[in-house]
């Protein structure tokens, strides 16, 4: 590697600090009495308690996956805390009650709330560790007769809602991350667009793990009625330390007829520093369900941080003609490592799905795509273009493919299209015969990789991954 | 064309140059001065391309010996963006193709960031649109080329004449053009050959790396040089360019003069 691009990788990650504010913690260790302790904190229904007890026993009897294409030491999982909760001194009317600390935080990573939420339009969905602490526009989403609030705001106000949709996408035991999850997730968003109803802006939540040592349990369920589209954006950036940290969300998606949700991340947990130590464990479980005629889910991911990815946002296409995309980017760097892909599972008759992967390797890093098409037998007419793309910069990472292809309905057109690439000598000399930097070089080249799935994300997302992306590769190439 | 009232850009002594422990240039001389086109004949493995990839500064090749003026500065101590800027331009022989990356966006990079360095104003986009189509004119080119992504997907032919509309838009003091007539058919090389003719003045110079003669047909050199095992071993005018045509490389080894010059 180039010293240029040894320095551009090597840059120190931005957003390491910790902010101050009184937590409130739960004890380390996880047993049923946790769970009845967060539960009755979060002073939650009889059947929420059950949901999680339920889900609990069924973690038990798991086993942690091997499969992945990554390694990292034994999770303890007794030496989490579970529960971590700002001290709440009053109820907040509005964001200028909101810690100055906090918003200093926000500040720093760039997230001025009220700004942002003006001038963009967008509703900010405020979550610091696992409570909610602010939610913006909430009265103006309110006159289209959406929800959008913290999902612990929604067991208190819509449990039906709750209740008939939690775990209806990934249920309780689907996977050991997922189990947890279900077993001790302290909140998340809720957003609820009704029939007909096309949400006026983009909403947004930005996470940020704070408290070091407490897991962060994520819980997201966002539901579409007939004829009902939303833009959902996740960003996330953490706060530097040495010791791993756990992050096991669960993201639920559901489109009834007609309706289409665009859900988009960018995530810059925090990656470990250049000999690996450190960083975020990034193992999410997200899935959607394109349930009624003609929906439509789509993911769109730029994931350049954590010290580990273990990540398959996936569309199940059970409406006839439903669509499901999968559009993504994952840059890893140093020692990260990256397993990342999705699945599509065609039920219904002309389902369609589209992925676009493109992987990029830099350091010592691994990079794989891991990506599932299934077209069952009652998927008449289905169709899938997959593309997967990767590219390498440096000769110490690696790059793998792992597509699975199962077809058992003879209508069904699949299509798989994967390359490898190298930024190498040649193509940063015949920038450099331009005039041009090896910084600009490789953003330039980067940027033109990753464009089929820049153009997906919306404006001020794609700029900020745009910067993201030249900022975590700067010093990289050579 | 030969001016008495020309200034040296470029004089190279005895330059040898190695790649992984093996010496390619053994010892190279050369002048060129403003006003000259000079053509460098030779068969592959001659280190004709390596010749034009050192004095553009890749990296692959360690610098043995000699000195390298450009304009009166030591061109070896630049890296090659600087070399660039300072106006030293290479065609390449293999453009490299960057997916997604529309071409007006490459090229507006390359000239702004040129014009930058050489302390002259920016174009926007707008004005950068003007610009280009201009040049394009020049090479005869669709303004499709600005849309698409730089070089990817374009024919021999189309690579080399958008290796040329960049020469036209940096202005360089010195072109070299590493086997642009290789992979072009008979239009195609007239039209290149036609720009590269626009371009050159008398305040600047080109070299025209060549295997074959027929570029010399429609650029006319004031000088022909010889290259053999990673020297010049025969310079002379463009007939030797001709004589070469007719007899071969092999015509070279029997008459090479001792002192290396034939009149």
């Amino acid at each position: 590697m180039s010293a240029v691009l040894q320095n551009l990788v090597n840059q120190p990650y931005k957003h390491g600090f910790v902010t101050e504010i009184e937590s409130d913690i739960a004890p380390k260790g996880l047993n049923e009495d946790i769970i009845r302790l967060i539960s009755t904190k979060k002073n939650e229904p009889e059947w929420l308690l059950s949901f999680r007890l339920k889900a609990y026993q069924k973690w038990l009897t798991m086993n942690e996956p091997k499969w992945q294409n990554v390694h990292y030491p034994k999770i303890d999982f007794q030496s989490i805390s579970y529960y971590s909760a700002p001290k709440p001194k009053q109820k907040l009317a509005s964001m200028d009650e909101v810690d100055p600390e906090l918003l200093r935080t926000f500040e720093k990573l760039g997230v001025p709330m009220h700004e942002r939420a003006a001038l963009a339009g967008v509703a900010v969905d405020v979550i610091f560790d696992s409570v909610s602490v602010a939610t913006t526009y909430k009265e103006k989403l309110a006159e289209v007769g959406i929800i959008f609030c913290s999902i612990s705001e929604a067991v208190q106000n819509h449990p039906e809602l709750i209740q008939k949709y939690l775990g209806s996408v990934v249920p309780v035991g689907d996977n050991y991350f997922a189990a947890l999850n279900s077993a001790v997730f302290t909140d998340g968003s809720f957003c609820f667009i009704p029939k007909g109803v096309k949400c006026p802006m983009d909403l947004s939540t930005y996470f940020r793990i704070n408290t070091e040592g407490s897991g962060q349990f994520e819980r997201t369920l966002i539901i579409a009625e007939e004829g009902a589209s939303v833009c959902y954006l996740e960003g996330c950036t953490a706060p530097r330390f040495d010791t791993n940290q756990l992050h096991a969300a669960v993201v639920e998606l559901i489109a009834l007829d007609n309706a289409d949700i665009k859900y988009s991340t960018v995530q810059n947990w925090y990656a470990g520093d250049e000999n690996g130590v450190g960083g975020i464990y990034n193992f999410v479980t997200k899935r959607g369900l394109a349930k009624g005629v003609n929906s439509r889910i789509s993911w769109t991911q730029v994931e350049t941080g954590s010290a580990i990815t273990w990540k398959y946002p996936s569309c199940i296409l059970r409406g006839d003609n439903s669509v499901g995309e999968f559009y993504s980017v994952a840059v890893t760097n140093n020692y990260q490592q990256a397993d990342t892909g999705t699945k599509m599972i065609h039920l219904g008759k002309n389902t369609r799905s589209t992925i676009v992967s493109k992987g990029i390797s830099a350091g010592h890093s691994n990079s794989s795509y891991r990506g599932l098409v299934r077209i069952t037998p009652t998927a008449e007419g289905a169709r899938n273009y997959s593309q997967c793309d990767s590219m390498l910069i440096g000769d110490q990472s690696g790059a793998h493919t792992f597509p699975y292809i199962q077809v058992h309905n003879n209508s069904a057109i699949v299509e798989h299209e994967a390359s490898t690439s190298k930024i190498g000598e040649d193509q940063l000399f015949y920038f450099s015969q331009r005039g041009i930097d090896a910084e600009e070089a490789v953003s330039m080249i980067i940027n033109g990789f990753c464009k089929d799935v820049f153009q997906q994300l919306p404006m001020e997302f794609a700029v900020e991954a745009t910067k993201l992306l030249s900022f975590k590769l700067e010093g990289s190439v050579g | 064309m030969i001016d008495k009232n020309s200034r040296t850009i470029l004089s190279v002594q005895d330059l040898r140059a190695s790649i992984n422990g093996t010496e390619i240039l053994k010892g190279i001389d050369l002048t060129v001065k403003s006003g000259e086109i000079h053509a460098i004949m030779g068969l592959n493995g001659s280190g004709k391309s390596t010749f034009a990839k050192v004095l553009a500064g890749h990296s692959a090749y360690q610098i043995t010996g000699g000195s390298v003026q450009f304009e009166g500065n030591n061109l070896l101590e630049l890296p090659p963006e600087e070399r660039a800027r300072a106006g030293l331009f290479l065609a390449f022989q293999y453009p490299i193709e960057i997916p997604g990356v529309a071409n007006t966006q490459f090229l507006r990079l390359a000239y702004n960031t040129v014009q930058t360095k050489r302390g002259k104003e920016e174009l926007d986009p707008l004005e950068f649109d003007d610009f280009v189509r201009e040049k394009m004119k020049l090479l005869e080119m669709n303004p499709d080329f600005l849309d698409r992504s730089v070089n990817e997907g374009f024919s021999g032919g189309e690579k080399k004449r958008n290796e040329i509309l960049q020469m036209a838009l940096l202005e360089p003091t010195l072109s070299i053009l590493d086997e642009t007539d290789s992979g072009l058919d008979i239009d195609a090389l007239k039209t290149v050959a036609n720009g590269v003719n626009q371009i050159a003045n008398k305040n600047n110079a080109t070299i025209l790396v060549t295997h074959y003669q027929r570029l010399l047909d429609y650029i006319v050199p004031d000088f022909v040089h010889v290259m053999q095992a990673g020297r010049i071993v025969m310079t002379g005018g463009k007939e030797l360019a001709l004589e070469l045509e007719t007899r071969g490389y092999d015509w070279v080894n029997a008459n090479k003069p001792v002192n290396g010059v034939i009149a």
